[in-house]
């Protein structure tokens, strides 16, 4: 498995990025889309951290996975809006186009999913913990492969989730399947699941173990262990499970 | 990969996050990316990717622990003049250069 | 490294206006109360729960969680500091002072020393000078804003040591050793000051 790309790295430098554009993905989420200078390109999952310097000095960093498949033009974040947080407030409500943008990157070489890996692929995404997943799936709905891909992902409510009309797209072209659980409110025609990932579900959506396949899990802290810890529970190795958590439910 | 006994420990300890949260940090100070490098916990011996361990420095540093006992295996301050690393909780760091 | 930062147009910390006399230098105002450990949440039964003090001869004093509870509280109001650069206002706390437990332990000849090193569940520890917990400056607290000291927040019991940066403040407090020499605890062997002064601004190591 060739690790040359992340395992031996360029120093990582800060770099302002620009921004080239903004596009709102739902009320809570937006995505930026960076020309970042000297882009050594990404794997699937890898993040960026953003740094936010105020003229009197104060400083605010966090991690952004990256949404954009590997190979895209410009590097691109889902960026969710937390009420009263230090960052993403500014990230999705000030920031504009031409603005520049401090970030570090790309960094992880972890929680990636490597563009030969031809594995049957479980996603499981809770709120914005789909994003790192959906660089992974753009990358295998743009390859030709026939690998088996599921996502499963867990929102509020139906206008929280994000990348709505992709996944749809994604879907009626056969390139996978997608499962979503709304978790607060849900239509009344609602056909997903209408609670919390829990056992059954996995049970119902997982591909089964003995398909040996590859299992990533993100989102806030909570779902991720008890996903990871349910799809041992079924079958699944440890090892076969990858994990990144995104701290305290919002 | 811990098995966690209750949904309450979980939630308690909902504000950890893992090795992944951890590599922007440690790139400042390793000239390879370690998430992918096994490591062995100098107190139970639990050999796993670093990507796995439970971060808990949040903005005060960088604490890996191990998910098998918990014990310190890593941590990392930056100060304004100087990065610190404590590496005494790993007894072995193996990384792939294939 | 860069070295000029990159501003970043109009960003600036959110803080509450008004009270900045009551804010350290560096320092931005929260509401909320934000929740950093070291570690994972320690859960001692209060039926195993002890607190000791030990002087620098060996002698020790314990009490059970019973016995802690039923000594004299005080219920300060203080501001804290946390050294990733929140400040919180008019926080409630309960609990025993610092000077109680030290006079207990004198009556039991614990010697006294120049530093105390604070250990907790888990392994966690921190150091300071010992005037920097006595004269009413420090306190175990077992209640915050009227009510059981939560585990998230360090319960069942915590040192409360509100004029020094708040990683001070051992959770999960479990007892003080009483050194002869400073002895750097769990993030002062990492690079973060032996006093902590937010006044000061005593950070890291070297901060005068």
């Amino acid at each position: 498995m060739s690790g040359s790309a992340t395992s031996s790295i360029p120093r990582l430098e800060w770099k302002v990025a620009t921004v080239v554009a903004v596009r709102d993905e739902t009320r809570r989420a937006r995505t930026l889309v960076l020309d970042v200078p000297e882009w050594p390109g990404h794997l699937a999952g890898q993040h960026v951290d953003v740094r936010l310097v105020a003229e009197d000095g104060y400083e605010a960093q966090r991690s952004y996975s990256i949404a954009s498949a590997p190979g895209s033009a410009h590097v691109e974040l889902t960026v969710e809006r937390i009420e009263n947080a230090e960052v993403s407030p500014y990230l999705c409500d000030v920031l504009q186009p031409g603005d520049g943008v401090e970030v570090r990157g790309p960094i992880g070489g972890y929680f990636v999913r490597r563009p030969d890996d031809r594995s049957p692929l479980f996603l499981v995404g809770g709120g914005s913990g789909v994003v790192p997943l959906m660089s992974m799936l753009r990358q295998h709905a743009s390859s030709g492969s026939a690998t088996s891909v599921r996502l499963l992902y867990s929102a509020r409510s139906h206008d929280d989730v994000i990348y709505k009309n992709e996944l749809n797209a994604i879907v009626a072209a056969g390139r996978a399947r997608v499962e979503l659980a709304l978790t607060r409110e849900w239509p009344s025609d609602w056909k997903g699941f209408r609670r919390r990932i829990d056992r059954a579900m996995l049970e119902e959506v997982a591909p089964p173990a003995s398909d040996g396949g590859r299992a990533y899990i993100c989102g806030p802290t909570p779902l991720v262990e008890s996903v990871a810890n349910l799809l041992v529970e079924i079958g699944y190795d440890a090892a076969s499970v990858r994990t990144e958590r995104f701290g305290p439910t919002a | 990969m811990t098995i966690l006994s209750s949904t309450i420990e979980a939630m308690m300890n909902e504000t950890r996050l893992d090795g992944n949260a951890a590599a922007g940090p440690l790139s400042e100070l390793f000239a390879r990316d370690i998430t992918t490098a096994l490591a062995t916990c100098a107190k139970c011996g639990r050999e796993t990717p670093v990507g796995t361990l439970f971060d808990y420095g949040q903005a005060m540093g960088v604490v890996l622990r191990c998910n098998g006992c918990e014990g310190a295996m890593l941590r990392l301050v930056r100060t304004p003049g100087s990065l610190r690393l404590d590496p005494s909780g790993v007894s072995m760091l193996i990384v792939a250069t294939g | 490294m860069s070295d000029r930062p990159f501003i970043a147009r109009g960003f600036h910390a959110r803080r509450p206006t008004g009270n900045a006399a009551r804010i350290p230098p560096g320092q931005y105002e929260t509401r909320d109360f934000p929740v950093l450990s070291a570690g994972p949440t320690p859960r001692t039964p209060l039926d195993r729960w002890d607190f000791t003090i030990t002087g620098s001869n060996g002698q020790t004093i314990r009490w059970s969680w019973d016995e802690l509870s039923a000594l004299p509280r005080e219920q300060p109001t203080v501001d804290i500091h946390c050294v990733t650069k929140w400040s919180k206002l008019d926080t409630k706390w309960g609990g025993v002072s610092v000077d109680t437990l030290l006079g207990l332990a004198r009556e039991r000849a614990v010697t006294e020393t120049g530093f105390v090193v604070a250990f907790s569940d888990g392994g966690y520890t921190t150091n300071v000078p010992t005037a920097d917990v006595t004269g009413g400056k420090a306190w175990i607290a077992l209640e915050y804003d009227g009510a059981a000291l939560a585990a998230e927040h360090g319960g069942p019991a915590r040192l409360l040591i509100p004029h020094l940066y708040f990683w001070k403040s051992a959770k999960w407090v479990r007892g003080l050793r009483l050194t002869e020499r400073n002895e750097p605890g769990f993030w002062e062997q990492l690079g973060y000051h032996d006093r902590g002064d937010p006044w000061r601004e005593q950070r890291y190591q070297g901060d005068p």
